[in-house]
């Protein structure tokens, strides 16, 4: 009856074959191929960067110079996007239709993440928008800190934070893209404690991107700390006092305490106001700066190559003393200059001969190329290049010719000429003293920094040890500072040796009739100092001057530079006079405030 | 002639038993992948799985009623329940409710019912019906004539919903003529050419020759009953395929893989017609020009598709083979549904753990797509025990079907046995990407009321005639 009883087998059997494929195939799915796992996790978490406030920096008497600002950045979330009224977000924001639609494009095309529209939306544009985000399903508000700055000072000194670039992300993994860095400056060089650590929420989205809560109960969420406070050795009520005398001048000045070496003023000048280099303008502000003739991004103090000129004196000084080649009682004579087989040197009109006191006092040309003939020619060494490698160790060892170390990222070295360097202009022995005899007065091929000659001026002020000058004072949460700023260095030459030379530069402010800068004397404070004009190629001299006061127990050692300000004493030495006494009196006596406003009406910044 | 009997004790428990597993088993699922903090309940009614269990309620009571009913009344009310079902089919296309551009859905009272659903069922009894009847013979042009009608007509009404995946569902009736008395080659015939236009449409062209051609050279041995034939023509093949490889790398010359297998099988083809016509192997000319039909098939499916059709008509195509699906890209859905239960592993993340089907990544995830569900919370034991639990039921209700003594409750038990093994079949291919997806629901899993009640009714419909068996004389 019924023939095809037979087939009910073939149909099991075909249950049992699909059934066997079925499982095969899942077998392989969810237990040999991995790769599904992988898409998964990845699928349904999303990481949330928590971003660190950045540590806040203050000053020496703990005024607050940099801290946080609130910043909004706009962002979509792609796949939230609903249909919304264009017209109406482009008038909030502020801009046209078409830069709203790229910015909808830019975000689709890699899938499901979310990405930054606007940048740092500004706090008014932000109040507008946060009422009626509402209006606009897939944009949300991420905020972030900017750096925002209580004073309009020490550009240069703090330095400034900008984004990270594949370079630094290829050095350094902690960064990501987008993530701020530090530059230069303070905000540079002391990065990895200013910055904070960002912290994480991992949280679980739907396949909108809708929030579900957070990843495994929040097992991996972790905190942003929050950057440390950083105190720093400026005195900004002297920083801000050197900016604005200095705001007329290109050059610099640097002042060092000699106790500790710490900087409590550094200006380079002309500045730029810091929170230009904040937000969303400032790649426009900063190419703006960098196109300046002006320069106002170089850092002088720290990368300007200055010849001494006059105020290398006392160094000089006090290897000849050290070398037992001069004493305090040495005379040499000038005639309006140093003479010798066919070298000369002009001099200005002052008494002679002159005693050592007096050859500081008046700043005599003729003295110092007499003793640097003396140090070079000194029997004691078989050769002048074995003098002269010693009188260079001497230089060397006040911080000059190499980096001071301290906590700047672009310092640079200066340069005190090797002996190398003679013997492959005028060959081996194919020099004497009277070649390099323009070394006697600061001239000819030495260079230094700004930084570098505070350091020397507080060296002599210490009469004869420095400390690395430096811009920490103190990091939250760290007891020491690094050991290297708390390490004397010292210099090998007597102190009785500085004793006469300190003397020579209180009689250079305070001496009698020839003394060179009798504008820096201050009624009430022992100030020492030593003028100098220094010759450069671009034109007409520097004016330079070094001081520190008060004579006894040092407070303050300063180095100002004044560019193509001729004289010493026409404009560093009033300007560095008037710092001293503003840091160790609070004010400018009545009987110099004319000096003060001759200073403030004076303008070099085109002088050439 | 007939007996008194306790029907209590001839339901066939173990049947209801796998059917209360899966349904258990589904509901837990459906929970899972609707779950959410917020409402923590599993009998909230504003939920799917409240309003899933609220449909399980309801199917049992029907499977009550079912047993109040007297037993007969499927067999003599078949074609009136055909008719409603048909009316019903016709109401829909004029009053149905439109979701994701078909109209499927009526709204009854409140509820919302798919009649594509119940119409399997009336299906099933009328095919059973007819084929029970005294002297019809399945062979004849007019019986095959009527059974196209009994199937073609509701498929042509599910198709202008359009819903093609239901309509698809239909096809597995060949079952059931199949037991009946269609020849075998139909029915392997009509797989084989499902599967190359499938294969063809997703796979490569070189792909699908090369099993073409697999299958041929096979084919000339087993027929012949000389393997020798097959590796022959397979070493002329290889070699004819890897001389031509080499000399493309030496004389660069530019063809595709698939022209240097073309020409490889053309020559075999010739050294097969010359070898034929020295042994006298009358077969081969016809496996030859079998084979030659195919490739044409293949590459007519291949022309017609890319020349013929327009773009956005590709684009429908490709979406209802599963190629294309959403904005998101082609293949978003299947790919998903594979991340989902692939991340569940060898033993499951854990029930109410899934990540990938909770979040809303598997779209459908509670419907079509309750098998990520599955996979992602309970791993391979899991999935294995589902295709295991529906394997058995399907070979339980075979050996069932196989005891009736009444033709139509034999033939009805296999049209539940089609019916549910192409569901079941389908279902779970598609989520792992073996099928198209096409987006039909797994039987007493899926979430829907239509679904949940329409699969129940259909399968206890059977359990009742099952029960009744020994009325009838052997």
């Amino acid at each position: 009856m019924d023939l095809f009883a037979e087939r009910k087998k073939v149909i099991v059997i075909m249950v049992l074959v699909v059934a066997f494929f079925l499982i095969v195939r899942l077998f392989y799915i969810q237990v040999i191929d991995n790769s599904y796992k992988l898409s998964a996790e990845n699928n349904s978490k999303r990481i949330e960067t928590i971003y660190a406030a950045r540590g806040l920096i203050y000053d020496r008497n703990k005024q607050l110079l940099v801290y946080n600002q609130p910043a909004y950045d706009l962002m979509i979330a792609p796949f939230e996007l609903k249909s919304f009224d264009s017209t109406a977000l482009c008038e909030l924001l502020d801009i046209d239709i078409k830069r709203l639609r790229s910015g909808i494009a830019r975000v689709k095309i890699p899938k499901y993440r979310r990405e930054p529209f606007i940048k740092q939306l500004s706090s008014e544009t932000y109040a507008k928008l946060q009422e009626k985000l509402y209006k606009f399903p897939g944009f949300y508000v991420r905020s972030r800190t900017l750096r925002r700055y209580s004073r309009e000072m020490a550009a240069h000194l703090m330095g400034y934070v900008g984004e990270v670039d594949e370079k630094i992300i290829a050095m350094n993994p902690y960064y990501v893209m987008g993530d701020y860095i530090g530059i230069s400056g303070i905000e540079g060089y002391y990065e990895p404690f200013l910055r904070g650590e960002k912290g994480q929420k991992v949280l679980l989205v739907d396949v909108h991107g809708k929030v579900k809560g957070p990843y495994q109960g929040g097992r991996f969420d972790e905190d942003a700390r929050v950057g440390k406070n950083f105190v720093c050795t400026i005195d900004s009520r002297l920083q801000g006092y050197g900016e604005l005398l200095m705001k007329n001048y290109k050059g610099s000045i640097v002042a060092i305490e000699p106790s500790t070496g710490e900087i409590l003023t550094l200006v380079s000048s002309p500045a730029y106001d810091p929170s230009l280099l904040v937000g969303r303008q400032r790649s426009v502000n900063y190419r703006k700066l960098e196109t300046d003739t002006l320069e106002p991004l170089f850092n002088r103090a720290l990368m300007a190559n200055y010849p001494p000129g006059s105020t290398f004196k006392p160094v000089n000084a006090l290897i000849g003393l050290q070398e037992n080649v001069i004493n305090i009682n040495t005379t040499f004579s000038c005639n309006l200059g140093f003479y010798a087989k066919g070298v000369s040197v002009g001099c200005h009109e002052h008494s002679s001969p002159l005693k050592l006191l007096q050859g500081i006092q008046n700043s005599c040309n003729s003295y110092y190329c007499n003793t640097l003939r003396r140090i070079l020619e000194d029997p004691k060494y078989p050769s002048t290049t074995d003098a002269y490698n010693n009188w260079r160790n001497y230089v060397i060892s006040f911080g000059f010719g190499t980096k001071l170390n301290s906590d700047f990222t672009n310092e640079i070295r200066g340069f005190v000429p090797p002996s190398s360097y003679y013997d492959r202009y005028y060959g081996e022995h194919g020099w004497s003293s009277l070649t390099v005899i323009s070394l006697a007065i600061g001239q000819g091929e030495l260079l230094m920094t700004p930084l570098q000659m505070a350091n020397m001026t507080a060296c002599i002020a210490n009469r004869g040890k420095y400390f690395i000058p430096h811009i920490v004072r103190q990091i939250e949460g760290i007891d020491t500072l690094d050991r290297r700023f708390t390490t004397p260095h010292t210099v090998n030459i007597d102190t009785a040796n500085f004793s006469i030379v300190v003397e020579g530069m209180y009689l250079a402010v305070n001496g009698g009739p020839g003394r060179t800068a009798g504008i820096a004397q201050l009624s009430n404070i022992a100030v020492c100092g030593k003028t100098g004009t220094a010759q450069n190629p671009q034109g007409t001299a520097h004016s330079v001057f070094i001081a520190f006061a008060p004579k006894d127990n040092p407070e303050i050692a300063i180095s100002v530079y004044v560019e193509h300000g001729e004289w010493g004493a026409s404009y560093a030495a009033p300007i560095a006079s008037l710092m001293i006494e503003k840091y160790l009196t609070d004010s400018i006596s009545p009987g110099r405030k004319w000096l003060e406003t001759r200073m403030l009406s004076g303008n070099l910044l085109y002088a050439k | 002639m007939t007996r008194t009997i306790n029907i209590l004790e001839e339901i066939d428990w173990l049947s209801v038993g796998l059917y209360l597993a899966l349904v258990f088993f589904g509901w837990m699922n459906i929970f899972a992948s609707s779950y959410n903090e917020r409402y923590r309940s599993i009998f909230d009614l504003h939920q799917n799985y409240g309003d899933q269990f609220l449909w399980i309620m309801i199917s049992f009571l029907a499977v009550f009623l079912l047993f109040l009913i007297d037993h007969r009344f499927f067999y003599f009310f078949t074609y009136p329940i055909y008719a409603f079902a048909v009316v019903l089919l016709l109401a829909v296309l004029v009053f149905g409710v439109e979701v994701h551009n078909s109209r499927s859905w009526l709204n009854i009272f409140g509820f919302r019912l798919q009649p594509s659903e119940f119409v399997k069922i009336a299906v099933a009894l009328a095919i059973a019906h007819y084929l029970s009847g005294f002297d019809v013979k399945l062979m004849t042009w007019k019986s095959l004539a009527i059974l196209a009608g009994i199937i073609g007509f509701p498929v042509i009404l599910i198709s202008l919903q359009p819903d093609f995946g239901t309509a698809m569902v239909f096809t597995c009736f060949i079952l059931v003529l199949y037991r009946e008395g269609l020849p075998g080659w139909i029915m392997g015939f009509s797989i084989f050419i499902a599967v190359l236009f499938l294969m063809t449409l997703l796979l490569s062209k070189v792909a699908v020759i090369i099993v073409l051609l697999s299958l041929a050279v096979l084919f000339i041995g087993l027929v012949n009953q000389k393997l020798s034939y097959s590796l022959f023509s397979a070493l002329v093949m290889g070699g004819v395929f890897g001389l031509l490889k080499i000399l493309s790398l030496v004389v660069p010359f530019k063809t595709g893989n698939y022209l240097l297998l073309l020409i490889a099988a053309g020559i075999t083809a010739i050294v097969l017609v010359v070898m034929a016509q020295r042994k006298k192997i009358a077969n081969a000319f016809f496996i030859l020009l079998l084979l030659i039909a195919f490739i044409g098939f293949t590459f007519s499916v291949n022309y017609v598709f890319t020349r013929a059709l327009k773009p956005h008509q590709q684009t429908r195509v490709n979406i209802l083979l599963g190629k294309e699906t959403d904005t998101r890209g082609v293949g978003y859905n299947l790919n998903q549904s594979k991340i989902a239960i692939g991340a569940g592993g060898f033993a499951g993340k854990g029930y109410l753990r899934g990540t990938q089907t909770k979040l809303d990544y598997v779209p459908e995830q509670s419907t079509d797509f309750i098998f990520c569900t599955v996979g992602e919370e309970w791993g391979f034991l899991g999935t294995m025990a589902v295709i295991l639990l529906f394997a058995g039921l399907l070979i339980r209700l075979l050996y069932l079907a196989e005891r009736q003594r009444s033709v139509f409750a034999r033939l009805y038990g296999y049209g539940v046995v089609s019916i549910l093994f192409f569901h079941v079949a389908i279902n779970i291919a598609m989520t792992i990407g073996l099928f198209p997806v096409i987006g039909i629901p797994l039987p007493f899993f899926s979430y829907g009321g239509s679904s949940m009640l329409a699969f129940t009714l259909l399968l206890f419909i059977f359990i009742r005639l099952d029960a009744v068996r020994k009325i009838y004389l052997k």
